[in-house]
């Protein structure tokens, strides 16, 4: 049998892994092993490829591939939770540039004659799209690590005219794609290269520059897609059908999620991506009259526990606010303590809280409270009216009840966890400020919600040795 | 190859990856979203084909090192860490054992 079968057998064979592999993550029994299968498909496709006539030259291979699995086990076990979609974002970056220089090599293996083409104005536009995705995906995952590791902020940056400065630099990229694909001068072909490989970095910058940190599960989403569609036009480069699938199916997966994190904001991705959203705190909304009345009545976790003590429903809402003072541990062990109380505790997950899609979840799931007692928004919000107590750690946006009351609001038609329904309402905050979305919170004037200031995981600590004291006496 | 076929499969697999997705529990977003980011790397393989073409240019063999480099972090650090997440994904009974186990 010929070298080529065999390859592209196994190349089959990886590409039906990982198909297998992704239809087994969506079910929450065989996840695991369909990470593992997926691995799998990838351990053959990266095999085989080694036995490919082209590769004749090792010694640079293995040092890439030892020195990238040392950093990325490292990576995969240093990593806490809480910085989760930091890791993300990094990764994601990782994969573009590795397929922005798969193209770039492409390019220069072109240029020096060693691989001839078929249709070589087509490649041509594939390098080009190869790099252009690459290179956004790149600089814009890498701009996104900086607002989520806080080394940035977190703050969507706005500046005069930068619509234009963005449409002129997606002209540049075009017009020096089209010069490089009907070109024939080798020189302008390297000139248009270099022009469109450097904007392509800089757009990645500018795109996401104006994205807040409150919006990030949808940028995340988008750049995961992005990194997959990058792949798959490498695949397309380099012709070969196993990155074009793997590519393809991370892309429609990325896009996918997107547009259920779109959704859960009530926005489009037009306006996620070029609004600035959150830039100020849109000091001319005047507000609507008796909407926003009433005062901000502080509560000690004394008074919390009394709270506590007597509710039977209990439900717990965390935000992005649970992962800053990494609150998820004292949230579980308050959780069981209100449990041998004899109390029913939920935790309601609002799809876009915290930094990425499924974030809540992930955190949670590490301080091992079971995944049965997470609920999702559609099925918390019909029992709502039913709760003793709503909790809500660190999350705002996401149950400001103008969203649903308040036309005026920014955030209207978004659609929340509707905390204010249950009998009393205790907010965990760490100050008076408001949410990303710069908006005070109607939740929070309510009259029967009561706020617990301070960090988050102190209050709850405190609150639950306060249930401690009470089992010991 | 052919072009065409590469279009061809470019297509199916779009509908194939709406179909695989469109019901996943948002429970199970992170870890698929780290999951397919370590399908991602695939782009290894182009990598791969660059740094081991050993055409006489060191250019192709700088860049195909460094995207070797990088596409296998994106895949060995995307493959561990959606597998350590999950591991973390437990029901009632096993939390709670794992629960007494730290504890005690």
């Amino acid at each position: 049998m010929n070298r080529e079968i065999i390859v592209n057998s196994a190349y089959i064979a990886a590409s039906i892994l990982f198909i297998i592999g992704l239809k087994m993550l969506g079910r929450q029994a065989t996840a695991r092993k369909g990470n593992l299968l997926s691995g799998l498909g990838m351990l053959l496709a990266i095999v085989v490829t080694l036995l490919d006539r082209q590769v004749i030259e090792y010694t640079w291979i293995v040092v890439g591939l030892v020195a990238g699995s040392v950093i990325g086990v490292a990576c995969a076990r240093l990593v806490k939770m809480t910085t989760m979609p930091e890791m993300v974002a990094l990764l994601n970056g990782f994969g573009g540039l590795a397929s922005l220089i798969v193209g770039t090599a492409e390019y220069f293996r072109i240029r020096g004659g060693t691989v001839t083409t078929e249709n070589p104005m087509f490649t041509s536009s594939v390098i080009f799209l190869t790099i252009l995705i690459g290179g956004i995906t790149f600089t814009g995952s890498m701009l996104a690590f900086g607002k989520l590791a806080e080394w940035l902020s977190g703050r969507p940056t706005l500046f005069r005219g930068q619509h234009i400065v963005n449409s002129l630099l997606v002209v540049l990229t075009l017009g020096a794609g089209v010069a490089f694909v009907l070109s024939g001068d080798p020189e302008s072909r390297l000139i248009a290269v270099g022009v469109f490989t450097v904007v392509s970095l800089v757009l990645g910058w500018t795109l996401v520059m104006p994205i807040g940190g409150g919006d990030m599960p949808v940028v995340i989403s988008l750049l995961n897609s992005l990194s997959g569609l990058a792949a798959c036009a490498a695949g397309f480069v380099i012709g070969n059908n196993v990155l074009v699938v793997a590519g393809c199916l991370v892309g429609t997966s990325g896009v996918i999620l997107t547009i259920i994190m779109c959704k859960a904001m009530n926005r489009s991705l037009g306006n996620v991506l070029f609004s600035g959203f959150g830039a100020a705190p849109a000091p001319d909304a005047a507000p609507t009259p008796g909407a926003m009345t009433g005062e901000l009545k502080p509560i000690s976790p004394e008074d919390t526990f009394s709270v506590l003590e007597a509710a039977r429903q209990v439900v717990i809402i965390p935000g992005y606010g649970m992962a800053v003072s990494q609150a998820q541990h004292a949230v579980r062990e308050l959780a069981e303590l209100l449990e041998q109380n004899g109390a029913e505790v939920r935790f309601a997950i609002h799809p876009v809280a915290g930094r990425m899609p499924g974030h809540m979840n992930v955190l949670l799931a590490e301080a091992n409270v079971p995944y049965e007692q997470l609920v999702e928004m559609d099925a918390v919000n019909p029992v709502m009216s039913s709760m003793d107590v709503a909790i809500v750690i660190g999350a705002n946006d996401v149950v400001n009840p103008a969203a649903a009351n308040d036309p005026t609001s920014p955030i209207h038609g978004m659609p929340i966890i509707k905390a204010h329904e249950a009998r009393t309402v205790i907010c965990l905050k760490r100050g008076k400020g408001t949410g990303f979305s710069g908006l005070e919170n109607q939740l929070f004037l309510l009259p029967h919600t009561r706020m617990l200031y301070g960090d988050a995981k102190n209050s709850l600590q405190g609150v639950a040795a306060e249930f401690k004291s009470l089992a010991a006496s | 190859m052919d072009l065409i076929l590469l279009f061809f499969i470019f297509t199916l697999a779009a509908f194939l990856g709406f179909e695989l997705i469109a019901k996943v529990p948002s429970q199970l977003h992170t870890p698929l979203m780290s999951g397919s980011n370590a399908i991602s790397g695939i782009t290894i393989v182009g990598a791969l084909i660059a740094a081991g073409a050993d055409d006489g240019s060191w250019i192709t063999t700088v860049l195909g090192t460094a995207a070797v480099t990088l596409a296998m972090i994106n895949v060995v650090g995307g493959y561990l860490v959606t597998d350590r997440m999950l591991g973390m994904f437990k029901k009632k009974d096993t939390a709670a054992k794992k629960t007494e186990e730290t504890s005690s």
